[in-house]
This record gives structure tokens, sequence and C-alpha cells, in this order.
């Protein structure tokens, strides 16, 4: 038992690290702000790290079967466009329309109330769903390189949500973005539970911020089954050795485009929960583009191997939360916020390169090309 | 090289189709500008002549991103090397001022190289890095606002002048074209590059030094983006803040387009001139036709993967 | 002259199968049948077709033409899986294991036990434990990634994935090259049961001691076709090479010069590196040809690589023609100043850049020499990829083809001028003659000699020790990273090699040899 226990360290000495890296950059964070260990800086904090936690959960699964999506943060900001037009919550519901080329389109009313908005959400989380499906189909069935489909599906999945928010706008519902982006207690006394989140027993978790739970809901609910499925699994043996998967009869296809579905699943809720957080909904490009890249860099620091074949959506939200609380540091530590793009690239040049160090103790120079 | 095979080889065939594609969008553009307005402006010597004169500047950045794609790694840092070179040039000004443009895209080469070739930090991420390092320096250096100082004589003629008629940019265009050929078709290096890509660890045990040839391939790329930056510093007569933004992705299209694999080894400069083209002459039909941001960015992607399929690359795995 | 095999009882039966890949025919109307509860060998060079017999049988290709019948049904596999269901697995020669992930995971990968839908972790281990077990390999724990595993230890796994599988008809293709004669025996009676338990097996290996001590009836295979298929002792091991190779097999060695003395061009002082080269002190002469023998793993690859200058951390001293040099890279090993030329373990990854064409391959390593100024000087160019496919007789289609177009033969010729065009010094051999047809290995024999009598200096290391005796003039035996013994002349033979190998006296060798007989 301790053998195995050895070997299961020895495994994942870098998920480990990552974790052990967050929780002592988190806790200096807390020791250093003035309200650290509260509530209210707890869920500032979630709010702003969910986003890009599920980006890097998103491209954690198309990296571990080796591919690449550059489309996340397109996906994301697409499906943030359309929950700015599908959760106002307006009581009589939404009506929508649709312009191209001078063409005033009616596509009727969508629903309202809450009923409207829980399936205004289930909409926007399935599209995203689909787009990632769609990106795997071009990767499977059109036989092009991950990096290069997703790139160009990325750049139409940004041009549907600039034909929704050519300008900045829309409407979330007011207490749909309280009730997700503030303390568990909050939430429960917005959607009238656990009476209104006075219930007794209910006082121990009321401080507990939505988004983390989401989160966490998410992980366990997705991720953990996901992983323990045949085609997750499929998708690490495509990563590790695809011919020998092949071989060994899996269903590579199916897994490639698995992988790329569920990606935009995670994308999608993350491009939902950012509409709801900013009640609004935004096509902006640079944006996009900077929340991918960052969700490349959440992977690789998380411990997952570009190669594809080792590592964990898991390590990447871990991954993830050390780049935003990097990036919270210096709001305590009062750097000015010109300098901060600098430091992130240097902590992610100085993160890459520690972990290359490896590199210059390799004694037999022909291990480095594998 | 055999090229007179009847057989198109591996490599010809997406040139072949991308310029047939060409031919399919200044057809389809005059027949829109025809019904539109009765005139022909893609026809026209002067017009297209303006539209490659600002597609020199791609040009240029996509020639150094081909290098590195073939072997098999990828930039980028090019936006924020293009404009560090761009502000840098600028802000000196003086006659030293394209020389210490290029010397910043050198310097973030060497930088991108040495981590890529010795540290083995996959480039995607190193890059990524050294782009954000770049980004920050520069907004640092400019406080971030709009730079001030503006482009020297030389660096606006060689953008925007012209000499006998044609715009000064196509010539440096065509000299970094010949010079990338000759590199790719004539010296060792060229070979180097090929071989690399194609199988990193043969061509080390060939007596390759490989690492030498990579810290050289992200060189040339820096300074093809410097080159890029100092150029369009000069026909917007200043840097912008994130004027590079707009290169890196239809760089890499460009390249691809041309028949380039991404994965390295195998491609053809003239590809990379075709896909320049095509992506150029793609966007002055979007412009006559008065296309919103959003059409552009779904047509861009749905071409191309459309000539992707066409190419009908990518084999599947069955040994 | 094919022999009618009863086939009313066969389990597999192939009809007129055959099969090209691009304009080469490798198997041409072939039938072919085989039992339950039988061994069936199936032999031939490289190139002979066997390969691309299993991977049609274990639907890895689809035949052009001919049919295939299953326990009486008429089949065809479209896939490793269509095959896997229908109860056909194969143990491949390239492993068919999954590095990152562990080895439960890798045996039960085709179909895991489940529980709610999700795989069952814990019954997945028991079930690797079990399997491991019934093949006597206990010592592998379940939760190590394969990639962590040495290489015999991967291959145990793989025999395990496969019998995991519950196998009608089960195909070995090479499948013990790896193993250690401990884990061959365990194989053997691992097969035995199979055997009585009705499993038809097919079982393809270049080692005629192996075909003869299992085989209940063995298929010869030439060019493609099917030669002649017999039962156990019907054929002498001589009549089977003549049956593999159709034709007699002349003098297999070139003639070695006579015993003269040489003058050294490498010598090697107390060099060591990690954990693997432990104070070698060796010299090769010019002219000479120095074999590296022994068990295979016992440090001779790392010789090869020290010398070229892959390693980091070598230590001792090396000096080429009298003067002390230090190869810190191939590069600096390359150079004219110390000449050395490595021939790689493994041709397709590390000699050559498949889809490159012929010419840039040959010239890669030489492009300095025919350049002129900066730039490589076309005219010299082709003079150069002349001279290399004239001397080495490469057959070729045209220096522009892809390399990846040559038989494995032609390939490692391409490795070999490659190098020559370097003008070496020094040419270091790592094993290259696996993989490669009787023909072009003779080929390669006699270029060998050519090349020693032209003044080079040739350390070769080779699995093979029938090749180290024909060609060697002496032979250094390592053993854990040292070298025990150098064996000379008439020293040089099986069982000196044998004893030397196992690091026990000659006096005991006779125990050794049968030992030995199964490593």
């Amino acid at each position: 038992m301790l053998d195995d226990l050895a070997i299961r360290l020895r495994q994942n000495i870098g998920f480990v690290t990552t974790i052990v890296l967050f929780c002592v950059f988190y806790l200096l964070y807390n020791l250093a702000h003035p309200r650290g260990f509260t509530s209210a800086v707890l869920v500032q904090n979630s709010d702003e790290i969910f986003g890009l936690a599920m980006l890097a959960m998103a491209q954690t699964v198309p990296v571990l079967m080796s591919g690449l999506d550059l489309s996340v943060g397109a996906v994301m900001t697409m499906v943030g466009c359309f929950a700015s037009h599908l959760l106002a919550g307006t009581a009589g519901g939404t009506p929508l329309h649709l312009e191209i080329f001078g063409l005033h389109l009616g596509l009727g009313t969508f629903p309202g109330g809450t009923y409207g908005i829980l399936l205004g959400m289930i909409v926007c989380v399935a599209i995203g769903t689909l787009a990632g499906f769609i990106n795997g189909c071009v990767v499977v069935y059109g036989r092009i390189q991950p990096i290069i489909a997703t790139l160009a599906t990325g750049a139409v999945y940004i041009g549907i949500a600039l034909f929704l928010r050519p300008t900045p706008g829309g409407k979330i519902d007011e207490d749909l973005n309280w009730a997700l982006t503030n303390s568990f207690g909050d939430f429960a006394a917005t959607v009238h539970i656990f009476d209104d989140g006075a219930a007794g027993w209910f006082a121990p978790f009321a401080w507990i911020p939505v988004p983390f739970v989401l989160l966490m809901l998410i992980a366990l609910l997705v991720w953990v089954p996901f992983r323990r499925s045949v085609v997750g699994r499929a998708v690490y043996a495509v990563g590790s050795a695809e011919g020998a998967a092949y071989m060994s009869g899996l269903p590579i296809d199916r897994a490639k485009i698995a992988a790329f579905t569920l990606g935009g699943f995670f994308a999608g809720c993350g491009g939902l929960f950012l509409a709801i957080q900013t009640s609004s909904g935004n096509a902006d490009i640079p944006q996009a583009g900077a929340y991918t890249l960052n969700s490349i860099a959440s992977v690789v620091i998380g411990g997952t191997s570009l190669l594809g074949g080792t590592g964990s959506a898991i390590g990447s939200i871990f991954g993830a939360m050390i780049l935003r609380v990097i990036s919270f540091f210096f709001r305590i530590f009062d750097i000015a916020p010109l300098l901060q793009p600098l430091f992130e690239g240097l902590i992610l040049l100085a993160a890459v390169s520690i972990g290359a160090l490896g590199m210059l103790r390799v004694k037999n120079t022909l291990e480095l090309f594998r | 090289m055999k090229t007179m095979n009847l057989g198109l080889s591996r490599d010809d065939r997406p040139i072949l189709i991308a310029s047939l594609f060409i031919l399919v969008i200044l057809v389809a553009g005059t027949a829109y500008t025809i019904a539109r307005f009765g005139s022909a402006p893609l026809l026209q010597p002067a017009y297209l002549l303006q539209q490659l004169q600002i597609g020199a500047f791609l040009g240029i950045v996509a020639a150094g991103m081909m290098i590195v794609i073939l072997i098999a790694q990828i930039d980028l840092s090019v936006p924020w090397t293009l404009a560090a070179a761009a502000m840098m040039a600028t802000s000196i000004g003086g006659p030293l001022a394209i020389l210490v443009g290029l010397g910043v895209g050198l310097l973030i080469g060497l930088v991108n190289g040495i981590g890529v070739a010795y540290l083995r930090v996959p480039s995607m991420i190193f890059t990524l890095g050294v782009n954000a390092v770049m980004r920050g320096l520069m907004v640092a250096h400019t406080g971030g606002y709009a730079p001030q100082t503006t482009a020297t004589g030389l660096m606006r003629s060689l953008a925007s002048e012209r000499t006998l008629g044609i715009p000064n940019a196509l010539f440096v265009w065509a000299a970094v074209s010949v010079l990338v050929v000759v590199i790719l078709q004539r010296m060792p290096l060229g070979r180097y590059i090929y071989a690399i890509g194609n199988k990193e660890a043969a061509a080390y045990l060939a007596g390759v030094d490989t690492r030498r040839v990579t810290v050289i391939c992200f060189v040339l790329c820096g300074l093809a983006a410097a080159l890029a930056g100092v150029l369009l510093a000069g026909y917007s007569t200043k840097a912008y803040q994130a004027m590079g933004d707009a290169y890196l992705l239809p760089s890499i299209a460009a390249v691809v387009i041309g028949g380039t694999n991404i994965l390295g080894g195998r491609g053809r400069y003239l590809g990379t001139l075709v896909g320049v083209v095509l992506i150029v002459l793609l966007n002055s039909v979007l412009s006559i036709m008065d296309m919103p941001e959003a059409g552009r960015q779904v047509i861009y992607g749905l071409v191309i993967i459309l000539m992707l399929l066409v190419y009908g690359r990518g084999e599947r795995v069955t040994n | 002259m094919q022999d009618a095999v009863p086939t009313q009882h066969a389990f597999l039966t192939l009809s007129g199968i055959s099969k090209r890949y691009g304009g080469v025919r490798a198997l041409e109307d072939v039938d072919f049948a085989c039992e339950r509860g039988r061994i069936h060998a199936v032999l031939g060079e490289n190139g002979a077709g066997k390969s691309t017999l299993i991977k049609i049988i274990a639907g890895v290709v689809q035949p052009d033409a001919g049919s295939m019948r299953l326990a009486g049904n008429d089949v065809s596999f479209a896939a490793p899986s269509a095959a896997n269901a229908a109860g056909v697995v194969c143990i491949f020669q390239e492993l068919s294991l999954m590095p990152d992930l562990s080895v439960a995971d890798n045996i039960s990968i085709a179909s895991p036990p489940r529980r709610f839908g999700l795989i069952n972790g814990r019954a997945q281990r028991r079930r690797a434990e079990a399997l491991l077990a019934e093949i006597g390999c206990e010592d592998v724990n379940p939760l190590m990634r394969v990639r962590d595993l040495p290489l015999s230890r991967r291959q145990m796994v793989e025999i395990a994935k496969a019998l995991g599988q519950r196998p009608q008809l089960l195909i070995l293709d090479e499948a013990t090259s790896a193993l250690t004669s401990a884990d061959v025996e365990k194989v053997y009676a691992m097969l035995a049961r199979l055997k009585s338990e009705g499993v038809a097996i097919l079982y393809i290996s270049h080692r005629m001691h192996e075909v003869e001590a299992l085989a209940d009836r063995a298929s010869v295979f030439r060019n493609g076709r099917h030669i002649e298929t017999f039962d156990k002792g019907v054929r002498s091991t001589a009549d089977i090479v003549q049956l593999m190779i159709g034709r007699d097999i002349a003098t297999q060695y070139p003639a070695k010069p006579p015993h003269r003395q040489v003058k050294p061009v490498l010598a090697l002082e107390n060099l060591s590196w990690d954990k693997h080269l432990d104070r070698i002190s060796l010299s090769v002469g010019s002219g000479e040809i120095v074999g590296l023998g022994g068990l295979d793993g016992q440090g001779q690859k790392s010789l090869l690589l020290a010398l070229f200058g892959v390693l980091r951390g070598v230590t001792g001293r090396v000096t080429v023609g009298g003067r002390e040099v230090r190869t810190a890279s191939p590069a600096a090993a390359k150079s004219s100043a110390v000449g050395i030329a490595l021939v790689p373990e493994d041709r397709k990854t590390e000699g050559l850049m498949l889809p490159m064409s012929i010419a840039d391959n040959l010239t890669i390593a030489s492009l300095d020499a025919i350049s002129t100024g900066p730039f490589v000087d076309r005219a010299k160019e082709r003079a150069a990829v002349k001279r290399g496919i004239d001397s080495l007789q490469i057959r070729i289609g045209a220096p522009g083809d892809a390399v990846s177009t040559l038989s494995g033969g032609n390939q490692q010729k391409v490795v070999l001028a490659k190098w020559l065009m370097t003008e070496p010094r020094i040419i270091l051999l790592n094993d290259p003659t696996r993989g490669i047809d009787v023909g072009t290995k003779q080929e390669l024999y006699r270029l060998m000699r050519a090349l020693a009598d032209q003044g080079a200096a040739i350390l070769f290391y080779s699995t093979d020790y029938d090749e180290l005796i024909g060609c060697c003039d002496r032979v250094a035996i390592m053993y854990g990273g040292r070298i025990v013994r150098e064996l000379e002349g008439d020293e040089l033979t099986e069982t000196n090699i044998v004893a030397s190998a196992l690091n026990i006296d000659a006096a005991t060798s006779a125990k050794a040899r049968a030992g030995a007989a199964h490593a």
C-alpha cells in the first residue's frame, strides 16, 4: 500500500506542486490583504477566477489528446453574447430578431421568467457544446490539424459573436447575477431555499462563494466521471500514443470529437458565467485571444503536458487560480497596472523555464527529442 | 527536384488550388463591383498595387513565420515584436531608427530561440510569455498612451513612397522573399530547417547543430516581424499600441493556406506568397463589399477550413 | 509447390489474398489456413509478406483481393477493433501500449470492467494483477506507468493485455524479442496452456530454435507468396532456410585479412558515464572491425553514443589518431578533426528524415563539402548523390523520391552512404542489420570489410553473435557497463562469446550455452 502511495505521488508530482504553490500564494495573499480571510474577498476572487478556470478545463481536454483548441476564448465570447440576449429575464419574454445585410428577421419571443432563464442557460451551454462538437468534426472528418482547425472555427465563432453584439451591451437578469456571483447565503436568499438562507444548519456554509461551488460541482459531476469513462480514457490513450490506441481497437474518432465537445461545454459554461458576472455581452476579440492564451498557460502550469497523455483538468483549475492570484498580488502590492502584463509575462516565463531546468540534467541528449 | 513531373507533387497542389482561388476571388469581386458600381477596381493595376503595398507588411511577417513553422515551432510573440520594433525605431529616430528596430527583433528572436532550443520549453508557451513581456515593457515605456514619436523620413519613404510607380514596400517584400528562397533552396541552412522539421533527432544525429539552427530561425522570424513593424510605423507615420495584433493569425493562416505543414518539415515559399496574396485580396474584396467585421471573421474562418479540406491533408493513423 | 493442408478443420482460412502498397507487391494470391489447438509458425525474410499477412488478419490493413473465413463465417475486418471483437488478438512487434497510461489501464484498455457505466478502478487493478500473475509477472505493480517500465516488462504487459482479451486466435509477432530467458519460458508455458484450451496460435519469429521448440506446423513466405506449409519435423533447419531465401547461402561473410599489427586510430581510456559505462578501455585500429558483444543492454549502445557526443557527463580519455578529442555533440564528432560517423539504432526515427528525398537524406551530413561559399553547389550535389547511390548500389527510383519509399535494406544503405560522404575515419555501427533481409545483410558485410580495407576503423555492435564472429577481427564483450573480455582469432567462438556475455568462466560454459539458447 505504501508502495502504491509512493507510485501515485511520483506520477502526480507536478499536480501536487501546483496545489502546494497555489496554497502558499493564496495564503500569502490573504495575509497581505487588509480584509484577508473574509467571505467578501473570497467571493470577489472566485468571481474573477471562474471564467479562466472553466477555459483552462476546456483547453485541457483537447491538450490531453495532444491537440490544441485555439477557439476556447471565441466560444466563450460567443456564448456570452448569446446569454446577453437570452437571459434578460423580462417578465413577458424577450423578442429575438436578427439583422443581416439590412434584412430584419423576427425570430419570435424567447420566454422570460424563471423558467425562461433556466432554459436560456441550458441553451447557452448547449451552444458552447455544439461549437465544440463542430470543432471535433472539423478535426476528425476534415482531417485538419487541431491548431489550424480551431484557429479557423474560432474566427467563425467570433464573427457570430460580433453579429450578436456589434457593440457591448445586452442585459442579464439582476437576480441571476446576484445569485450566482455572491456567497451561498445570498444565493439561498435570492432563490428562496433553506428559509432564504437563514436556516440554522446552513449558517456554517453561507460564506462559501457560489462560483466556487459551481466549479466544484462541474469538476466533480462532469470531469471526474468523464475521466473514468471509456471515452475519457481513450482521450488519454490517443494523446499518449495514437497508433497504439488504434491498434488496441479504441474509438479514436469518437474520443477526439468527445474531447472537443467537452471542451466546448466547459467554454460555454465559462462564457455563460462571464456574461452573468458582467451583466452584458461583449464580442471583444483581444479579450477572447487573451483568454485562449491564458488557458494554455494555465494548462501548462497545472502540470498537463502539451504533448498529451498526462495531466488533468483539476490541475488546470489550479493553474488558472495561480495565474489569477498572481494578478491579485498586483492589486494589494499596488504595482502600477501598467506593469502588470510585464510581470505576468515574466512569471510565466520563469515558471516554464524552471520546469525546463530538468532538461539541463538530461544525460542522454537524444531524450530531448522525444 | 523534378519540376517537369506531370503529376503534381504534394507541395505544388495547394499552391495551384490557392492560385485558382485567388482567381475566383478576383472574378467574383469584379462581378460584384460591376453590378454595384459599374467599375472594376480589382482589375486596375493601381488599385492592386496599393493593396499589395498593404499586403507587404503581412507578407514579410509571414515569411518569418514560415521559417519557424518549418522547424515545427511557432512564434506567438510576433505581435509585440512588431510593435516594440516600431516603437523603439520611432522613439530613437534619426539615422539609426531602422537598425534599432531590427535590433529589437533580433534580440527577441534570440531570447525565443534560446528558450525553445536550449531550455526546450514548447515554443507555443515560451513565445507567448515573451509576447506578454514585450507588451508589458512597451506599455510601461509609453505609459499606455499612443506614442508621440513619429517615423523617420527613411521609414516613411520605404513604406509609403513609390519608385518607378511601384511602392517601395513591394521592393522590400521582394528582397525578403528572395532572401528566404535563397536560404530555403540554396543554402545548407535551408536543408537543416527542413530536416529538423521532419525529424529533429535524425538531423541531430546527422551532425546538424539543431539548437543553433533553431535559434537562427527564431532570430529570422523576429527580424521579419521587426522589419514589418518598422515599415508599418513608416506607413502610418507613427507606432501605435497593439499595432501587431492584426498580423499574428493572418500570417499563420497565409503560411498554412500556402501548403506548409503546421507540423513542420514541408512547404514551399511560393505557397506562402500565394497565401498572403489570397488573404490580402480577400480582405480588399470584403472591404469593397462593406462587409462588417462579423462577416469578415466568419468568411476568414470558412476560407481557411475550405482550403484545407480541398487540400485533403492529414493521413489517418493505421500503422 | 503449395502443399495441400487439410482445411476442413481450419479455424481461419485465407484464400486468394493480395495486397499492394503503391507499386510494391506485399502479398500475392495467398492461401493460408490455421487450426485451433495448434501453434503455427510463419517464417520468411523481411519483406516476405509476413507482417502484411498479420496486419490483414488483425484488421490493420484491408486486402485488395481475396476472402477470409473465421470459424466458418466470411469475415472482413475494417479496423483492429472488429478483429478483436471476433476473438483475433495480435501482439505486435511495435508495442501497442500507451506509455502514459498505467499498466492496469493498458491491460483493460479495450473492455474495462465497469460499474455504473464508469471504469471500475479497483476491479481493473485486480484483473491486471490476475493476468500478470498468470504469466508469472507479479513484480509489476499495475499502478506503474508503462513509460516507467523497462522494455522487457513492457512486452510482458503487452502479452498480459492480449491474454485478457480471451483470444480465439492469438498472433505473436516477434513477441519475445525483448524478453529475458526466464520470461520466455513463462511465455512458452502460457502458449502451451492456450493451445490445450483450443486457441489457434500464429507465431512469427526469426529465431529458428524458438520455432523448432514451439511450432506444430510452419508456413514459409517469400516475396509475398506462400511457398510451403509443413508439419513439425518434416523439414530440417537447412531446408527451411533454403525455402526462405530461395537460393543457396553462399559464404556469408567476406574473408578476414590475416592477423597483423594495426595502428590504433581510436583509443579509449577509462571511459565512464552515469551507471551505464564503467572504465571502458579499448582501441580500434585502422582497417580493423571491432565488435561489441554481450547480452543486450550491457552498455554497448551507450558506448557508441558516448563516442558520438550524444551523452553528457562522459569521463575518461578519447584519442583519435593520437590526439585527445572531446566530442560534445554529434556535430563535433563529425567534424573533420575527429571524423566519427554513427549508424544509429533506429533508422526510421534517428537515421533518416523519412518524408524527405533520398538526395536530401544522403547529403544532409556533408552539405559543407558540397557547398561553394554559402550556397549548396547543385552540380557537386548531384555528383555526390550519384556517387553515393552507385557506390552502395542502392536500388531507387529517382533521387528525388521520398526515402520512405525504399525497402528497409536500401534505407539502411542510404544511412551508411550519407556517412561515407563525410569520409569518416571511424565508423560506429549500432546493430545495422536489424530488420534487414539476408541479401542486403551480406552486401553490408562486404561493404564493412571494404571500408576497413580502405583504412577505416569500425566499431560494430550487433545482437547477432553469428554476425560478430563472421565479420569482426576482434570482439569486446560487455557486461554491466564494463568490457569483460576481448576475443580474437581462434578464441572467437559462440561458446566463448556466450560464456563471457554471461560473465562466467569459460570452464562452465557448457551450462551457459544451455541457458543462452533461449536468450
